[in-house]
């Protein structure tokens, strides 16, 4: 045949129920935010979406009020069997929703459709199925016979995961018997509003859930509100350090889940071909909007050559383009602000004696788009080595011996994550147990499970989220 | 007996048994969870309008139409023969399949009955499907089908011998099938069911491919399991890092238990993105299947009809 080109197969966006205006959800009611309205735009067009109300100081109080309110009169009392009940609930709509969230998310965040529909959405169910049934089971989840809520969480989640961010904050909370005042990110606030209406259809008691969009300004008024128990905050080490410093002194529970510059290491005996998916997956997943990103590849010397080529093949089929598209694998950058950042930094790799290869891939004339890019010879010292860039930008470095890649793979103030590639069993046991992150996957990338901890070290934070350890940050333990 | 035109490193894998061994075991591995996993990734793809009839028209002209059974008769592949000239025969713009498949002793039936056509005859051969026989046998199979006109050849490796390691014996064979082919294309059945693991399906494959077979073929249909998305793609990936190394195009069929356009599509879909466009033509990629024929002739007519007409109306052969 003589070229085959894929026929557009776009997801209808008549799925999403997109609305004109989307209000504050407080006290188990969709209020007027006194908040100057902000609009919410969808990246790969730049058209506006919708518009939606935002919290002001006296929402956020109004919220943790409610919060407290449902806390004392209602959830904490409640037997663990029947909070599991309405978690279940809202799992299962969550599932009935799912491709209305699924298209919502996508016009929202720009990621491709194929990611959220068979990523996100159903992680996020997964994470409230997961955490409804430890509900009735906390005294033998090993945090002694009867361990008790904290009270009001205060949470912030960024825009690269809005709902499955927000079910990884919202389900543990509420199995452990707390109250939450959720602060969704400033550019993707609509799936969590949503949410909102499921957590109304699953007559969640009113105040349980609080969902206050808005900018930095109200999380920052979360955070220092003095009703709050315990702040969960995902998103930048900047932000995360900030919010340390503001609860320092305080009573004040925190977890931060923050950013990360992971390595993902190949050896030379490592399976290639997957390898090379791995790394893809690795990077190029979600645009490199992940924390956990492997944004640095630490290719043995003796491989890189072979590796490389490959690489520079298989990055060069990834579709690029609009993110409804149910073939589309790489989507829009989330923001023009991300964009600029992306950019910079590439520029910068440029500028410092990286040599920069990018896939070919037309982009579209409108929208926030970055080809995927990869930079070989990358040295430890450079800014695309170092900083992290959140965006579809892979840095390649070598290496000569296990033990020189376990140090450049730990020089890094972040440690979020890490993955290992090699035919060797002991060689992945040794080097785990010297990689410091938080994660670290073998022969594999980018895979999460509700029953698996997730979190960092040194900058990328503190505090697991899933699985048993991380009911902890929720428990006064 | 190396191909003169092999770099280095390839000519030298086979100079013998040892090297051999060392090149095949120096294989990277084939992680089973990561290529399942991409596998089913690309299944996903949503092939629609336009797209969905180019490809049923190409898997058309990639299918083998495949008679293997020991009930076969002069007659049963006269019909096949018949519907390979003319799948659809009220819509003459059907494309013909690329060649019919049959035993040795059909060969000379499907060669009078496709006389005229540029439709192949392939034909199994040394001892299919288990190839438990000596090697004399095996050739004579050979020359019995080149001889009734067959131009192309299905061969079975040694799988018991692959199994023990001998590889050297394997590697053998396949020359002196290739050579008793003369100019029919030889296609090497792995037999992938019974090599059991990925590793194994690469190191057959470069086997096949350094001992000079034209096509890697998955299975012959006798075994299950037959073709998988995931055996397919470590052998695309083969043809593909085989091109890499020395420039030329080889072929892959997968074969046994496609039975669906929807199937069909999806090993398109991975010829096209993990081989590459290149390998979208019939003399690169084949389907060895039965029933396929009819469900691609069925989706073909829906995709022009705007609706689907049912199976009474494609030829039962």
């Amino acid at each position: 045949m003589s070229t085959w080109e894929y026929a557009p197969a776009p997801e209808s966006r008549e799925i999403a129920n997109l609305k004109p205006s989307y209000r504050p959800f407080i006290g188990g009611e969709f209020v007027d935010g006194s908040g100057e309205p902000l609009k919410s735009v969808n990246p790969a067009t730049e058209e506006v979406l919708a518009e939606v109300g935002t919290a002001s100081a006296s929402d956020v109080d109004a919220a943790v009020k409610a919060a407290r309110k449902a806390y004392d009169k209602t959830w904490r009392r409640m037997p663990g069997t029947e909070r599991a009940k309405y978690l279940f609930r809202i799992a299962r709509l969550i599932q009935e929703r799912s491709r209305e969230l699924a298209v919502l998310e996508t016009l929202d965040n720009g990621k491709p459709i194929k990611e959220s529909r068979d990523a996100d959405v159903p992680t996020a169910a997964a994470h409230f199925f997961y955490h409804a049934g430890w509900a009735d089971k906390l005294e033998y989840a090993g945090f002694g016979p009867d361990p008790q809520p904290l009270g009001v969480a205060g949470q912030i989640i960024p825009w690269n995961f809005p709902l499955l961010m927000l079910a990884w904050k919202i389900a543990p909370a509420l199995a452990t018997g707390n109250t939450v005042v959720l602060k969704p990110a400033e550019t993707t606030p609509l799936t969590a509003l949503v949410f909102a209406e499921i957590c109304q259809q699953a007559d969640l008691p009113p105040g349980v859930v609080n969902i206050v969009p808005g900018a930095g300004d109200i999380g920052a008024e979360l955070v220092n509100h003095a009703g709050i128990d315990k702040i969960a905050f995902t998103g930048s080490t900047d932000v995360g350090k900030l919010i340390q410093r503001s609860v320092a002194g305080t009573p004040k529970r925190l977890t931060l889940e923050l950013g990360g510059k992971a390595a993902n290491v190949v050896f030379d005996d490592a399976p290639l071909d997957q390898a090379v998916e791995g790394i893809v997956n690795g990077i190029f997943y979600n645009q490199g909007h992940v924390c956990c990103a492997g944004s640095r590849l630490l290719a043995q010397e003796s491989v890189v050559d072979e590796l490389l080529e490959k690489l520079r093949y298989r990055v060069s089929t990834l579709r690029l383009g609009d993110p409804l598209d149910k073939n589309t694998d790489i989507g829009a950058i989330n923001s023009a602000e991300q964009l600029t950042k992306i950019r910079e930094l590439t520029e910068s790799g440029v500028a410092e004696g990286a040599e920069r290869w990018t896939s070919p891939c037309p982009l579209p004339e409108r929208g926030f788009f970055f080809a995927p890019t990869v930079f070989s010879n990358v040295e430890q010292s450079m800014r695309i080595a170092r900083e992290e860039i959140f965006g579809p930008v892979l840095s390649v470095l070598t290496f000569r011996t296990p033990a020189e890649a376990v140090a450049k793979a730990n020089n890094t103030p972040y440690g979020l994550s890490a993955g290992i590639w090699t035919e060797k069993g002991s060689r992945i046991l040794w080097m785990a147990n010297r990689l410091r992150a938080g994660v670290v996957w073998a022969n594999t990338f980018n895979r999460f499970d509700p029953t698996a901890p997730f979190g960092g070290y040194q900058e990328s934070g503190f505090g697991r989220e899933g699985g048993r350890t991380g009911l902890e940050g929720y428990l006064d333990v | 007996m190396a191909t003169p035109t092999l770099p280095a490193e390839l000519s030298d894998a086979t100079s013998d048994e040892r090297s051999l061994r060392r090149f095949l075991h120096g294989l990277p591995g084939v992680d089973q969870v990561g290529v399942e996993q991409r596998a089913a990734s690309l299944g996903t793809r949503s092939i629609k309008k336009g797209a969905k009839l180019q490809a049923i028209d190409t898997a058309i002209s990639m299918v083998d139409l495949t008679t293997l059974e020991g009930a076969d008769t002069h007659g049963k592949v006269r019909a096949l023969a018949a519907k390979a000239r003319r799948p659809d025969p009220e819509r003459p713009d059907t494309p013909r399949v690329a060649a019919v498949c049959v035993y040795p002793d059909l060969v000379a039936t499907a060669v009078e009955s496709l006389a005229g056509t540029d439709i192949g005859v392939a034909s199994v051969a040394t001892a299919f499907p288990s190839g438990r026989s000596s090697r004399e046998v095996k050739l004579a199979d050979v020359a019995l089908a080149v001889r009734s006109g067959a131009t192309e050849v299905d061969m079975v490796i040694d799988r018991g011998a692959f199994l023990e390691g001998r590889y050297g014996r394997v590697f053998d064979e396949i020359q002196a099938v290739k050579a008793a082919c003369g100019d029919a294309h030889l296609k090497v059945i792995l037999e992938t069911g019974e090599l059991a693991t990925y590793d194994n399906v690469r190191r057959a494959s470069w086997l096949a491919l350094l001992a000079g077979g034209d096509f890697i073929k998955t299975s012959t249909g006798k075994v299950s399991p037959a073709a998988t998305l995931p055996v397919t793609h470590v052998m695309l990936q083969a043809v593909r890092d085989w091109y890499t190394a020395t420039g030329e195009l080889r072929g892959v069929k997968p074969a046994g238990g496609i039975r669906t356009t929807k199937d069909a599509i999806r090993y398109l879909v991975a010829v096209h993105e993990v081989a590459g466009p290149d390998w979208l033509t019939p003399s690169l990629f084949r389907f060895g299947a039965s029933s396929l024929l009819n469900d691609l002739l069925l989706q073909r007519r829906t995709q022009l009809d705007g609706h689907y007409s049912g199976p009474d109306y494609v030829t039962v052969d």
